[in-house]
This record gives structure tokens, sequence and C-alpha cells, in this order.
């Protein structure tokens, strides 16, 4: 009989300490995984802060040998092709969330969900050869018009999901009060239930955004890249994470240290969008998705 | 009767948001069946404010809604708002069918000349014109499998400390954080990995490899450059620690709370209870390592800065090599025949049947496993 227990008592002993050594790997994983992080954070910054000046945000850039340009045009291609694909992502990823939440209960229907899960998955550097082959070939030129086409199709698979999620949130009933007062169903749709979950959809949307802000690889060969302003939309235009790539791949240390500084804002420009889409989200308060 | 003026146009829509918040935080905490009927309520009534002041607004001629009230309009209001949905999603339709037709279209070039023969042949020569895509094969394959070994025991240890260890509030800080990996940007990583992680990796890491087994085993065969296949690997597994990680933590938050409270009740300690949910969410996890595998596949930016672009097979991992991705965004402007194109469209074709099968079979675990048991999750 004591023997019995000796035995189990060191048996529970073994068994506690494999449960403190397991958990705390799990709590050292947790420390591993920041720990790449925290390292980008601070090369980023210190690397960039060096190479960071007001002329970085105002000036061209400079040939190879003359110190000091900017990033000035590919900051501001950045945001016109961020901005015309969101003119295009936008409304067609609301408007089929919509038709997979509100309408969406055939065949149809099914097969749509199934392709947006599809488009969430494709590699960008797909989109960017797709892009190339409908835009950029037939206009015979690279093109800014190309840039946000790609970066389109990049977001709308995001939107369309988070659209989704958040009308099916929206309870029937809200549908049916509405209908019951006798409105037309688009009204119930745009004024009711999209307005319920307007700033979920918001939040979506911006992430979508900020995604999309940092995509290099299709915008290779549909925005290509400009040393100078762009002459137009249907011109090549310069942005800011195809300039960080071309002088990262550059022999040259002065453009070496461009490159961080590009990449000291577009981190920022990320960063400081996703934490106000969270406080947003919030409602004035901090939150992460859970 | 009293005077108190009905809701604005504003107010309405301010109110509106409150049964969304309402909502959410009502499905968080776990959403009972009788809450929600009360809620229902409620929300109700508020419904019906919003609509009453539009219809209020619109018989006094202060809205733009008063035209779209009337019955013939609203039938036209319905049907146009209808066409628009069904377009946005035609557009997804035809997005999917363009790509799928212009890369099997634009590659046939090559597949004409090359049949599958270009899937196994070694060389690739565009001043020979001679084009086989084995060396990327590899390398795509070889650095996604090596980053997911990596990634994996980290992502689940991770997962594990979120869900079953961490109190709420270390819980927002470190899920945030980790959330914040996957939100840097691709090219960020690859300026890091190349200037700041390749040189300690060929230092630290490759050079007393190559010393020591460089000899013996030609996986480590020197001498150690700095981009190479492992640098890729590393990079890679930063990467998408992120996806394994929120898709593991999902997928163990849905197992119900009875299954640990039965191991607890059993004598069991916090390990052994948290071993019996890992095995039973184990086809949702399996589903967040392949969906993590897609995207290490099709990563194009950070691998081609880190992974040396050499378009040939080596055993050793010290040694540069190139991916599907990184082969397209090198070459793609510098392609200037009709066959060096089509060739690199058909790296393209390959690598969306890669990932789109990837893809697939991933969101089916996850989904097989997240069905069955959302009802009686952990909140």
């Amino acid at each position: 009989m004591e023997r019995r227990i000796t035995i189990s008592k060191s048996s529970i002993a073994r068994r506690k300490i494999i449960n403190h050594i397991m958990l705390g790997l799990c709590a050292l994983s947790v420390v591993l995984a920041l720990i790449p992080l925290a390292l980008i954070m601070f090369y980023t910054v210190k690397e960039g802060i060096s190479a960071l000046n007001w002329d970085f945000f105002t000036h061209l850039p400079k040939p190879v040998g003359e110190p000091g340009g900017g990033m000035a045009n590919a900051i501001v291609g950045t945001l016109t092709i961020v901005g015309m694909a969101s003119l295009i992502g936008v409304p067609v990823g609301i408007l089929s969330g919509v038709y997979l939440a509100e309408f969406g209960k055939g065949m149809f229907a099914t097969v749509i969900r199934f392709l947006t899960e599809v488009m969430s998955g494709l590699p960008s550097i797909i989109v960017g050869i797709f892009v190339y082959t409908i835009v950029v070939k037939p206009m015979g030129h690279f093109s800014a018009y190309a840039g946000a086409v790609s970066l389109a199709i990049l977001m709308i698979p995001t939107i369309t999901k988070t659209t989704e999620e958040l009308l099916k949130l929206v309870p029937q009933t809200l549908r049916e009060a509405g209908l019951a007062l006798g409105a037309p169903k688009w009204i119930v749709t745009t004024r009711v239930v999209i307005s319920a979950a307007a700033k979920g959809i918001i939040t979506g949307m911006m992430l979508a955004i900020a995604r999309i802000a940092g995509e290099t690889a299709p915008l290779l060969f549909t925005a290509l890249n400009n040393r100078f302003w762009h002459q137009g939309l249907d011109q090549p235009v310069a942005s800011l994470p195809v300039q960080i790539f071309t002088y990262a791949v550059a022999p040259y240390d002065d453009w070496h240290a461009q490159a961080w500084a590009g990449a000291t804002v577009l981190i920022m420009m990320v960063f400081i969008l996703s934490v106000v889409v969270r406080v947003v989200a919030g409602g004035g308060k901090f939150t992460v998705q859970q | 009767m009293n005077n108190k003026p009905l809701l604005t146009d504003g107010m309405a829509l301010i109110l509106s948001y409150t049964p969304y918040y309402a909502i959410v935080t009502h499905c968080l905490s776990g959403c009972a069946g009788n809450g929600c009927t009360v809620f229902s309520q409620r929300t109700f009534i508020i419904a019906g404010q919003l609509l009453m002041s539009d219809i209020i607004a619109a018989r006094s001629g202060t809205s733009s809604v008063r035209t779209l009230i009337g019955e013939a309009q609203s039938r036209i209001g319905d049907r146009v708002f209808y066409a628009l949905c069904v377009l946005a999603s035609v557009v997804i339709l035809a997005t999917i069918a363009g790509i799928l037709f212009q890369l099997v279209s634009s590659s046939q070039l090559s597949i004409a000349k090359f049949g599958f023969g270009f899937l196994t042949g070694s060389t690739w020569d565009p001043v020979m014109e001679e084009y086989g895509a084995r060396p990327f094969i590899y390398g795509t394959v070889v650095s996604s499998l090596m980053g997911l070994a990596l990634a994996l025991p980290l992502s689940i240890g991770i997962a594990v400390f979120l869900v079953e260890v961490a109190g709420l509030n270390v819980r927002t800080i470190a899920s945030f954080l980790v959330e914040t990996l996957a939100a840097i940007p691709s090219v960020v990583y690859g300026v890091w990995g190349v200037f700041v992680m390749v040189p300690f990796i060929q230092e630290k890491v490759g050079m007393p490899l190559a010393e020591k087994f460089g000899e013996s085993i030609p996986l480590f065969a020197g001498p150690a450059v700095g981009p190479s296949l492992l640098s890729a690997a590393v990079i890679l597994a930063i990467m998408i620690i992120p996806i394994i990680t929120s898709i593991t933590r999902d997928v163990m938050l849905a197992i119900p709370m009875s299954q640990r409270e039965a191991a607890f009740a059993l004598g069991s300690t916090k390990w052994e209870a948290i071993k019996i949910v890992i095995a039973n969410a184990r086809w949702g996890i399996l589903g967040g390592i392949i969906l993590g595998l897609g995207r290490a596949l099709g990563e194009t930016m950070a691998v081609t800065l880190v992974i040396g672009n050499s378009p040939y097979i080596n055993s050793s991992i010290l040694q540069p090599s190139y991916t599907m991705a990184s082969v397209i965004a090198n070459e793609f402007t510098e392609a200037t025949s009709d066959m060096y194109l089509s060739a690199l469209i058909e790296v393209g074709l390959v690598l969306l049947i890669t990932t789109f099968v990837v893809n697939m079979l991933a969101r089916f675990l996850v989904w097989s496993v997240t069905r069955r048991s959302i009802a009686g999750g952990r909140q």
C-alpha cells in the first residue's frame, strides 16, 4: 500500500514537471516569435531615421553617386495607385458581399463563395501576370491603371468576406421590421442592414487597404517604376514598395540607405493605419479581433 | 400627443449602429438563446424608429427617400440594386476565369514546345531558348517545407499560450503583436532579411554548420554563402507564423470547454488537457498548416531578396536557389522573346495550380472542424 502511494506521488511530480516545462515552452515560443518583430522594427527605425529627412518626402530620387534625393514621386504614386484601386475594389467587394449575405442562397452564390476563397489565396505575382496580359499588353505600355487593377483584385476577396460575415450578424428581425414598414428591399439593405454593420465593414476595408499598400509583386510589371513624376495615369508610375525593392537590390550604399528610409515610411503607414482601425473598431478602445 | 420631435435622420443612423455593437459583443461573449430573443425585440424597435423617421422625413419633403418610396420606383430600385450586386459577383467569377484562361493561353507557346518536359527539365537558359522549371519547383517546395518545419512548433506553442495560458490582457497584447507580424509588408521583410538576417545566418549558422558537417553531410555542404535556401526558409517561417497561429487559435477556441473540464475532472494536468484539445483540433490545425504552406509557396518579394536567385538544383541548404515566384518577379520585364515570356507565364501557371490545390485542401480541413463545433466552443 505504502509503495503504491510513493509511486503515484513521484509520477504526479513527474507529470507536474512536464506540465510546467511544456507551458514554459509555449510562453517561450511567443517570445521567440516576437524577437524578429522587435528586430525588424528596431533596424527599420534605426537605419531608416538616419536617411529620413524632409527632402525624402519632397524631392525626386537622385542619380547614383549624388547624395540626397527622396521618394516624393513614389509616395504620391503609392497613394494614387492605392486610391484608384480602392475606387474599383471597395464597391465590387461590398456589393458582392451584400449579394452573398442578402440574396445568396442558390448554386451561383456557392460558386462565388468558393471563388472568393480561391481569390484570397492567389499569389500576388500571378495577379501581376494576369493584369499584364489584359491591361498592359493591349495598351502597349505600363500604367498606373494596370497597377490599380492588380491591387483591386487583391483587395476584393477580403472586403467581400468581411462584408458577408458582418451582414450575417445583423439580426433578421431588423430586415423584417424594415420590410414590414413598407420600405423596398434595397432601402432596407442600404439604410438599415449596411448602416448597422457600417463600422465593421469600414474596418475590413481599411485593413484591406493597409495590406495592398505594401504589395510589391503585382506592381513590378503593371505600374513598373518611374524615376520622375508620372506624366499621366496611363504612364508608368513609381510606388514606394517597388522603389524600395529596386534600391535594395542595387549595389550602392546610398541607395540601400534610401531603401531603409522607404521601408520606415511604408511600415509606419501600415502600422498607423492598422492601429487607427483597431481603435475606431473598438469605439475609442484598443481592440484585437478574437 | 406631445410635440417632441421624432427621431431625425442623423440620430436614427447613429441609433442603428448601436444594435450592431450589441450583437457583436453579444456573440463574442457566447450568445445564448434567451439573450438573443430579448435583444432582437430591442433591435426591432430601433429599426422601426429608423424607418419611421425616414418616412416622416420623406412626407415633409426633407429627404431624398421621398421619391423612392413610391411603389413603382421601389420595384425598379430593387431590381437595379440586385443587378448591381450580381454584377459585382460576376466580376469575381470573371476575374478567376480570366486568370485561368489568360495564363493557359499565354503559355501555349511554351506548353506546345516543351510539354511535360517543362516540369522535369533542369536547364533554364534564355539565350539558348531552353526552358525547364525543375530548379524553381525544387526551390519553391524545399524552401516552403523548411519554413513550415521551423514555423510549426512555434505557431502551435503560441496558439496554446494564447488560448489556454494567457489571461485576457496578455492575450490581447500578444495577439496584436503576432498579427502585426502579418501586417509588415513583404518587401520590408526582404530589406531586413537581406541586410540584417542574411549576414547573421551566414556567420552564425551557415559557416559553423558547413565547417562541422560540410564534408560528411551534403545537406550542409559549404562554402556557406549568405543568400541561400536556409535564409529563405527562415524568412518564410517568420512570415507564416501569424497565419498558422491564428487558425490554430480559432480551431482550439472551437473545441468545447467540457473537453477540458472532463480531463481536469479525471485529474489531468493542464498540459495533458491541452494535449486532448490539440488531438481533437488536429484536422483544423492541419488545415492552418497547409494554409501557411500555400502562403509560403506564393510569397515573392522577401524570398527574391534572400534566396540568391540561382537556377540550379543544389543539395546543400547553404547554397543559393530560386523559386517560381522569384523567377517571374526578376525576369518578367527582361523577357525579350515571346518564348521566354511564355515560359515564365507557364511557371506562373504551375504556381497557380499548386497554390490552388494546397489552399482548397486547407480550407476544406478548417471548415470540416469549425463547422462541427461552433456551438459548444470556448468563448
